[in-house]
């Protein structure tokens, strides 16, 4: 995408150099004159937010393991001690334990606006797939940074996490036993947790690397989804144009994060992880952090038998190939139109896809027995042995001291007992429901409308685009002109 | 743009749906009428207070419950109990000298001839454990471990609210015969309807959950517990140096505070230093954005 380098060496070093190490002619032609769409919306800042989280938690990680102990009678203490005895070290911990929330917020907002934009369509394959692996070893790099303060939901979790490993035949018990570095979780899982948790930031650096590489070679997308045709007209120099409007982003970012920081650092936490790991107390609910519920939930979503598959394996399955499915994402939407912009009946199963999404947040942070909304009020029912001593007859009532009453009059040795009766949807339906939908809207949603979809009519360029925008917006009228110029066709 | 207001409006009704069935199975925890000086943007920690609910803690709650995570000398540090401008190194502070001292000795090994002998507790030592290990702690008190109350206000939903609810929650013998009646307490357990718990095992009446204490609501099972901590605050239980009238309401009020600093002994610098943060990325904000409208001033976009 970047076109014919415009760099000219002036100074002699600049000349030595540039026939050496090019250094500088790289980063003129990647980070200062690359040729940017000039339509890109907000949408599109979050790329360099997550640069920017992605430092932030290396070097503030960096600092808290020159003072983080990774031993299990000491590592609770050790990150308290970080709060209360290093200097700003409260400051450091929080801003790591936040920061690795807002990096979450961050990839979501990134990732769907991928998903709306058709980013992930040729030729972008391979730039979408880098940034799937990125969001997978986020999340492995976020369950083992969660496990190190040795908390009780540490500790629950990660016991929770390896035992699903263990799941997988075959090799699973192996895996489990090589992760957890023993038969249980204790010193040698710390211990390797700590080591991994240290090594995986630097991978997501190299893969990140990689990511703006292939970013650079097609270009940004844009929010027609339509290619650059004409790179003066479509485009503007990333310096300044879009160092100025990232860093406007990158600042409003900032103070959402700093308000976390300062005002309620532990609001996205649990309180269960204040409290220091004890295996042998089970918390009452154990749930991975806010950006691990979506999967938690499809992770528990099944809980009946697939033929030889268990429920247990079942959801493990469940979890990680709603996952994998993003990898292949590119070849199973069939639709050669980018922008959802220009895809009215795609746009409303988006909207869905999200709501679905962030209903299996919630679904994953209740109990899957609880209720999200009851049928009807709370009944009571009696449980007993009828006179031939025959097995339970039950009996429903509404009113306590009816139920009461029948229990009274009951012979001796019916053996009576009354419990509560409940009817309502159940989180674990809205969790299945939703998860069908999530595996619905790639498999069968996303290749079907690219079919029989009819797409609206795009702008035949981006600067095209931008004319009309800027007609509408000053005549009022409905957004004609430029735009409905151009037949449907291939964006590229 | 229309999509994202869509969205926003989808996701606030998945979360208001969500919220109204989050209730728990206790009491919803309350600050004191008066609130808490250390909530809010601008919150502090008012000093009398806070050594007001340390002498409450080291006469009453230090019997059973440990705080691991403090050193006497943390009294002394700034934004502390007895911080003193004139002593920066709270190891001088006289005060915190004296309270150390106070404290039980510290259990040492005599490096000359490898006896065990004691020495006076020092700022630089940690509060003194009330029990030699857990499983004395258990033993001592009818097989319940009381926790460490280092960062109690950070490990339970509410934080100083919720102690100061649960002390003052626990019912009174009257209550305890209008409210609950149908409630059978076992030999060595309190009820308390702010402990997160569930007492339908020891209860007689509808074990449909109650919504109010009215006349129908009392056979209605009540939310809350059972624990093993009696009503740890009794009147008259401790005089106060300041001349406060030691009521059990203001011991709770002073220890919950002390608790919550003991837990975020940083939170008033913390919060000091925000305001600074803020205030700088606000600026820094306003002068990016005007750069960039002038910047994109001749760019249709």
């Amino acid at each position: 995408m970047s076109g014919p380098s415009t760099y000219e060496p002036k100074t002699g070093f600049e000349k030595w150099l540039d026939t050496r190490l090019p250094l500088i002619r790289f980063a003129k032609d990647t980070a200062i004159d690359f040729p940017t769409p000039k339509n890109l919306n907000y949408w599109w800042t979050f790329g360099g937010i997550l640069a920017l989280c992605l430092i932030i938690q290396i070097v503030t990680g960096i600092v808290l393991a020159m003072h983080y102990v990774a031993n299990t009678e000491l590592a609770f203490a050790s990150v308290e001690r970080i709060m209360r005895d290093v200097d700003y070290g409260w400051l450091i911990r929080y801003i790591h334990a936040n920061g690795a929330s807002m990096f979450f917020l961050a990839v979501y907002i990134h990732m769907f606006r991928g998903l709306y934009y058709g980013s992930y369509k040729a030729p972008r394959e391979v730039l979408w797939i880098l940034g799937v692996v990125i969001y997978l070893l986020m999340m492995g790099t976020a369950f083992l940074g969660y496990v190190l303060p040795w908390g009780q939901m540490s500790y629950h979790g990660a016991s929770v996490i390896t035992s699903l490993i263990g799941a997988i035949p075959l090799v699973g018990d192996t895996i489990k036993t090589f992760l957890q570095g023993g038969p249980a979780i204790g010193d040698p899982t710390l211990n390797r947790f700590f080591s991994l948790h240290y090594l995986l930031p630097f991978v997501i650096f190299g893969i990140v690397v990689l990511h703006v590489w292939a970013l650079h070679v097609p270009g940004n997308n844009n929010p027609t989804g339509v290619s650059v045709k004409d790179v003066k007209k479509d485009t503007v120099p990333f310096h300044p144009y879009y160092t100025v409007k990232d860093g406007f982003a990158i600042l409003v970012f900032l103070m959402i994060f700093a308000y976390f920081v300062f005002y309620t650092p532990n609001a996205l936490g649990h309180t269960d992880n204040y409290i220091e790991a004890n295996p042998l107390q089970t918390p009452a609910h154990i749930v991975p952090e806010w950006y691990l519920l979506p999967f938690y939930a499809i992770l528990r979503a099944i809980t009946f038998d697939i033929g030889p598959i268990s429920a247990k394996l079942g959801g493990v399955i469940a979890m990680f190939g709603a996952i994998a499915i993003l990898f292949v994402l590119p070849w199973l939407d069939t639709s050669k139109v980018r922008s959802m912009r220009y895809r009215p009946l795609a746009k409303q199963f988006f909207i869905l896809f999200v709501v679905c999404g962030l209903g299996l947040g919630f679904a994953g942070a209740n109990n899957p027995d609880d209720h999200v909304f009851p049928f009807r009020e709370d009944k009571l029912i009696v449980s007993y042995t009828d006179e031939n001593g025959d097995a339970a007859q039950s009996k429903l009532y509404s009113d306590f001291h009816e139920a009461e009453h029948f229990m009274d009059e009951l012979p001796e040795g019916a053996a009576p007992s009354l419990v509560v009766s409940k009817a309502g949807f159940k989180w674990l339906w809205a969790a299945q429901l939703m998860g069908l939908y999530y595996f619905a809207y790639f498999l069968v949603i996303l290749p079907v409308i690219g079919i029989i979809e009819r797409p609206k009519p795009r702008p035949a360029s981006i600067a095209d685009s931008v004319l009309g925008h800027k007609k509408s917006a000053s005549g009022g009228t409905p957004i004609p002109g430029a735009a409905s110029a151009s037949p449907a066709r291939d964006d590229a | 743009m229309r999509i994202f207001k869509l969205l926003a409006v989808a996701a606030a009704t998945v979360g208001l749906v969500a919220s109204a069935h989050a209730a728990g199975g206790a009491k919803h925890a309350h600050a004191p009428e008066e609130g808490w000086t250390f909530e809010g943007p601008f919150g502090y920690f008012e000093q009398g207070q806070l050594q007001r609910g340390y002498k409450v803690y080291r006469n009453v709650c230090a019997a059973c419950h440990s705080m691991d995570l403090l050193n006497f000398r943390n009294l002394g540090q700034k934004g502390g109990p007895f911080y003193d401008p004139e002593y920066p190194n709270p190891n001088d502070n006289p005060v915190v000298k004296q309270l150390a001292a106070d404290a039980a000795e510290v259990d040492i090994i005599n490096q000359e001839d490898g006896s065990e002998t004691t020495r006076t507790r020092l700022p630089s030592d940690p509060f003194p454990n009330p029990f030699a290990n857990p499983a004395q702690g258990r033993f001592v008190n009818n097989g319940a471990l009381p926790p460490d109350l280092s960062v109690i206000t950070k490990a339970r939903h509410g934080g100083a609210s919720y102690i100061y609810s649960l002390l003052v929650g626990y019912p009174s013998e009257k209550d305890m015969a209008t409210k609950y009646p149908l409630l059978t307490v076992p030999v060595g357990q309190y009820y308390n309807p702010y402990f997160p718990g569930d007492v339908t095992p020891n209860w007689s009446g509808d074990p449909r959950h109650r919504h109010d204490d009215g006349d129908h609501g009392k056979e209605m099972l009540p939310s809350g517990g059972m624990l093993a901590m009696a009503p740890p605050l009794l009147e008259g239980i401790l005089e106060y140096d300041d001349g406060t009238e030691a009521t059990v309401e203001q011991m709770a009020i002073d220890v919950s505070a002390f608790l919550a600093w003991a837990g975020e002994p940083k939170m008033e610098t913390r919060k000091r230093l925000g305001f600074a943060v803020m205030l700088y990325l606000l600026a820094l904000t306003l002068l990016v954005y005007w750069s960039y409208k002038a910047i994109w001033r001749d760019v249709e976009h």
